[in-house]
């Protein structure tokens, strides 16, 4: 086959979405556009979730106690992306990680940045970069993304729901 | 949930999208360079002919080599009428799907047929290539089908 010969095409696919935040995150991220992180306690296990879904999967109750966190936390899990998506303006290598927030039972999403990769670890504590005051909306993306914040590192079996005390 | 939360509640619209690289292969590759050439392509095996052109016999399983060319026309074998299209399909007026067996072959080619009504199709109509202005050496080469008398 010659150089020039066409041996592939591009076919791209699409799905268009109208997506509904539901009560929990929609009160969750009017607190986020505000600089607030606001999770939700459960009643009869005392769970924690930071974003809150408006019920605890482990209980089957619905959580209406709200309880606002710090935006410090640690890193729960993470993985180096080197592999570059299209469409995302991040530049690898980065890290991706699940920030546990301090007194959260669950973990969420989010970029690491302002960090030698090689010192990227498990129960490393990090804290929120937060945006400019005037660029905030109603999304998580109010915070760029989190950094390392020094102090000693979290037990892993920290993690580890214990149940209400 | 009372009217007003429901009000209050926040949406967003979310496009997922991909943008899939496809390999053709060295048949459908052929296949695709013929169609921006204006020409219609098929495999042989025997007595049978595919079009679109197949890599591999569906019935036997051999790998095919061997191309044949065909003409523009064909005769529609079944069809779906799209009254109202959306704005993913890629005909923005009434039109039909369907599988069109070109003459000559012996499988069906799914493609569209416009500038007609849905009265006017039915299963055995006689149909002609339209060909695109553009070509780019993809199924899109066919613009689409047309009804034919004779």
């Amino acid at each position: 086959m010659s150089e020039e010969k066409k041996d592939h095409f591009i076919s791209p696919i699409s799905l268009d979405y109208n997506y509904t935040a539901g009560a929990a995150t929609t009160r969750f991220l009017k607190k986020v556009s505000e600089g607030k992180i606001v999770g939700q306690k459960c009643p009869k296990c005392t769970a924690v979730y930071v974003p809150p879904r408006g019920s605890c999967p482990r209980c089957g109750v619905a959580t209406e106690e709200e309880v606002e966190l710090v935006d410090k936390g640690s890193v729960e899990s993470f993985t180096i992306v080197h592999i570059p998506i299209p469409g995302n303006p991040i530049v690898p290598p980065y890290v991706c990680a699940m920030i546990r927030l301090e007194g959260a039972n669950i973990s969420f999403l989010h970029l690491i940045q302002e960090i030698d990769l090689k010192d990227i670890r498990i129960g490393m504590r990090v804290e929120a970069v937060w945006k400019d005051k005037s660029e905030w909306d109603t999304t998580l993306e109010n915070i760029k993304w989190f950094k390392p914040s020094g102090g000693d590192d979290i037990d892993p079996s920290e993690y580890r729901f214990k149940g209400p005390e | 949930m009372s009217e007003k939360n429901k009000s209050d509640m926040l949406r967003a619209p979310f496009k997922l999208e991909y943008d899939y690289e496809r390999s053709t292969g060295p048949i459908i590759g052929k296949f695709f360079e013929g169609l921006s050439n204006q020409q219609i392509l098929g495999t042989k095996n025997g007595d049978n002919v595919y079009v679109p052109a197949a890599e591999f016999d569906p019935i036997t399983y051999e790998h095919l080599s061997e191309f044949v060319e065909l003409p523009e026309t064909g005769t529609v074998k079944s069809f779906t009428w799209i009254d109202q299209p959306r704005k993913h399909h890629l005909i923005n007026k009434p039109f039909a799907f369907a599988l069109i067996q070109i003459d000559g072959a012996t499988s069906s080619i799914l493609h569209m047929i416009t500038n007609c009504n849905e009265s006017d199709i039915e299963v055995g109509s006689r149909v002609k290539v339209s060909w695109s202005e553009e070509k780019t050496e993809t199924i899109k080469d066919i613009s689409h089908f047309e009804l034919i008398n004779e």
